[in-house]
């Protein structure tokens, strides 16, 4: 019985499946070929989804499973952009030395920050990364470093290999996000269910009860942030292998508020929620706009309401606690929404 | 050498004006169960904080086995062998029960870096954790999730922490506070097993009088921060200002 897989393991690989068949799936019900036209086009948006989604669970590691809430994750994953586009644009490094100095400079910028910053915590510790990626943002336009950085306009046309060309050779740098995305996951699983893992989670619900036991909790919640660290910063290379270029953006505090949204909509504190929730954001935000142009973002935000409101955790989350009674919750929460158009 | 395992010199805890601990000096023999009792707001509890690293004294010291052990961080009390388990159950309330006993477990191992194992495939862990659940009797409960679990259980789960993780010295701050009464005789056979079994030494706050009577070997009582009285089960339920001061009757109720 032990070599038997899960429901849920049955679930993950027939997601894996349909997602590496989804691409002849699109060029067999469009007819057009699967290495251009629509079938590319919708490559291009799960591309996105992919590394967004490894972006997203870097961050359920350190707020869903450690209970460190940062609003700088966007300097990791900025940071990431940034290295991987100078090395390869200006320092002339191949695409496996560049991808290895993302990690070991991931490695050290996450132990600075978490030493600087984790001497305090919660919305303290939050700050004080946000006042470090804002660093790195003004960092990035500032025209002092127009020459490598390209200041306010970005670093633009990174040459990325031609083998992975994500404009040349779209289905290639699909399956290879695809890949990655996977191996991220696995990763991160391993790590959450380690030995270390666990006291991650114990420090989650009661760091002090953690130190009693006997955790020298700075050494795990550092733990933390470096695993999380590196993984947001492949995810911002790879993004900036994607889009060919690395903008400030990619450090600003929108970056991170998109982790934190993909995070609370699929779900904290379970990995594969948040990468949902990167399916999720993206694709909305596409078809919101593709129906309502420009204004999306204001739907976008109803729609985010709507989601706290009816899917308080996240849509994995919520989906665990099924039998507690969702339909119940539904019904009461439609009624005050009710309530409160009728009488504001 | 002296048979004292932990000795507290003057110790002396404020909390703004309030002095919470006096001056106490408190010797504890190896080997041995030692109750402090007196009432709501003596201290009991703050001394314990104080002997277990969780508070820092205002003055004063803390020895373990002579070593003076005052400035030693929180984390570090465990490995010297100090358990505790709280009078305001203090749990990992999301984890299961078994999570909770087995975090206690693997603290004092040294597995605690090891990112490529699960931890679920660290038997050793799992089994001493079980062990102590047995022990309480909550093994059956072993999966549930702990912020789930009936005030009464979770007090026992509080006592399996501390059984797992395998301390010289046990800080009890009212264990069978919230407990079912039923849960009581397995408390006294736990402490009683512990005593004979093995040479660990036991510190117990206890409301409890029947309890205090049949385990202590030496009891101190607390008044107002400071001690008022030491000495054998006999000679404390003797005790005129004891008597006085804090047991009247409920105290005669519960001599052995
Ligand atoms: N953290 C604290 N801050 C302020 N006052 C405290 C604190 N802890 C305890 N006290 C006060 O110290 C006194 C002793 O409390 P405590 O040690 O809990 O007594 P006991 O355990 O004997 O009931 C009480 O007056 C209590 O209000
Ligand atoms: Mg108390």
């Amino acid at each position: 019985m032990r070599d038997r897989f899960t429901s849920s393991q049955w679930a993950g690989l027939t997601l894996i499946g349909g997602l590496i068949i989804f691409p002849f799936v699109v060029s067999l019900f469009t007819g057009q070929p699967v290495e251009s036209g629509v079938p590319k086009f919708w490559q291009g948006m799960l591309i996105q989804v992919f590394i967004l989604a490894v972006f997203a669970m870097s961050y359920d590691i350190l707020m869903g499973y450690t209970g460190i809430l940062s609003f700088g994750h966007a300097l990791f994953f900025g940071t990431g952009a940034y290295t991987i586009g100078i090395l390869l644009k200006h320092a002339g490094w191949d695409l496996g030395s560049a991808l290895l100095a993302v990690i070991v400079i991931a490695i050290i910028q996450s132990l600075i920050v978490g030493l600087l910053s984790l001497r305090v915590s919660g919305v303290y510790f939050a700050m004080v990364t946000l006042a470090f990626a804002q660093m790195f943002f003004l960092l990035a336009e500032a025209t002092d470093f127009r020459q490598w950085t390209g200041a306010e306009d970005g670093l633009q046309s990174i040459p990325v290999p031609a083998w992975i060309s994500p404009t040349t050779e779209r289905l290639r740098f699909y399956y290879v996000t695809l890949a990655f995305a996977i191996i991220m996951y696995l990763l991160a699983r391993q790590v959450v269910n380690s030995p270390t893992g666990r006291v991650m989670m114990a420090i989650r619900d009661n760091e002090t009860r953690a130190k009693v036991l006997g955790y020298h909790t700075l050494t795990f919640k550092l733990i933390a942030i470096t695993v999380s660290g590196v993984m947001a910063a492949l995810a911002g290379a790879f993004n900036a292998l994607w889009n060919l270029n690395a903008n400030p953006a990619v450090l600003g505090v929108g970056t991170t508020i998109n982790a934190l949204l993909m995070t609370i909509i699929g779900g904290v504190g379970s990995l594969i929620g948040p990468m949902l929730g990167a399916g999720v954001i993206q694709l909305l935000g596409y078809w919101l706009n593709v129906f309502f142009g420009p204004s999306w973002p204001l739907l976008f935000g109803i729609v985010y309401i709507l989601i706290v409101l009816f899917l308080p955790y996240g849509i994995v989350g919520t989906w665990r606690l099924r039998s507690a009674g969702w339909l119940a919750m539904w019904r009461e929460r439609s009624r005050s929404l009710i309530r409160f158009f009728n009488h504001p | 050498m002296s048979d004292w395992i932990i000795e507290t010199h003057r110790l002396t805890r404020d909390f703004g004006s309030l002095r919470a601990v006096d001056q106490v000096d408190l010797q504890v023999r190896s080997g041995s169960i030692h109750a402090i009792i007196g009432p709501n707001g003596a201290g009991k509890t703050t001394l314990f904080n104080l002997i277990s690293g969780y508070l820092k004294p205002t003055s004063g010291r803390v020895l373990l086995r002579g070593q003076d052990i005052t400035r030693v961080p929180l984390h570090r009390m465990a490995h010297l062998g100090i358990g505790r388990s709280f009078q305001i159950t203090n749990i990992f309330p999301t984890l299961t029960v078994l999570e909770n006993v087995r975090l206690a477990a693997q603290a004092r191992g040294r597995d605690n870096f090891r990112l490529w194992t699960s931890a679920a495939k660290l038997r050793a862990y799992t089994e001493r954790a079980l062990a102590a659940l047995h022990q309480v009797g909550l093994h059956e409960r072993a999966l549930q999730i702990a912020a789930t679990l009936p005030h009464g259980d979770k007090r026992r789960l509080e006592l399996a922490i501390l059984l797992a993780g395998d301390a010289d010295i046990l800080l009890l701050d009212e264990p069978t506070a919230g407990m079912a009464t039923e849960q009581v005789p397995m408390l006294l056979e736990l402490l009683r097993g512990i005593r004979q079994g093995t040479n660990k030494t036991i510190l117990i706050v206890e409301h409890n009088m029947s309890v205090v009577m049949s385990l202590a070997e030496t009891i101190t009582v607390m008044h107002q921060g400071r001690v008022l009285a030491e000495g054998s089960p006999a000679a404390i339920s003797a005790n005129q200002a004891v008597r006085e001061a804090y047991l009247g009757t409920a105290f005669a109720g519960g001599q052995p």
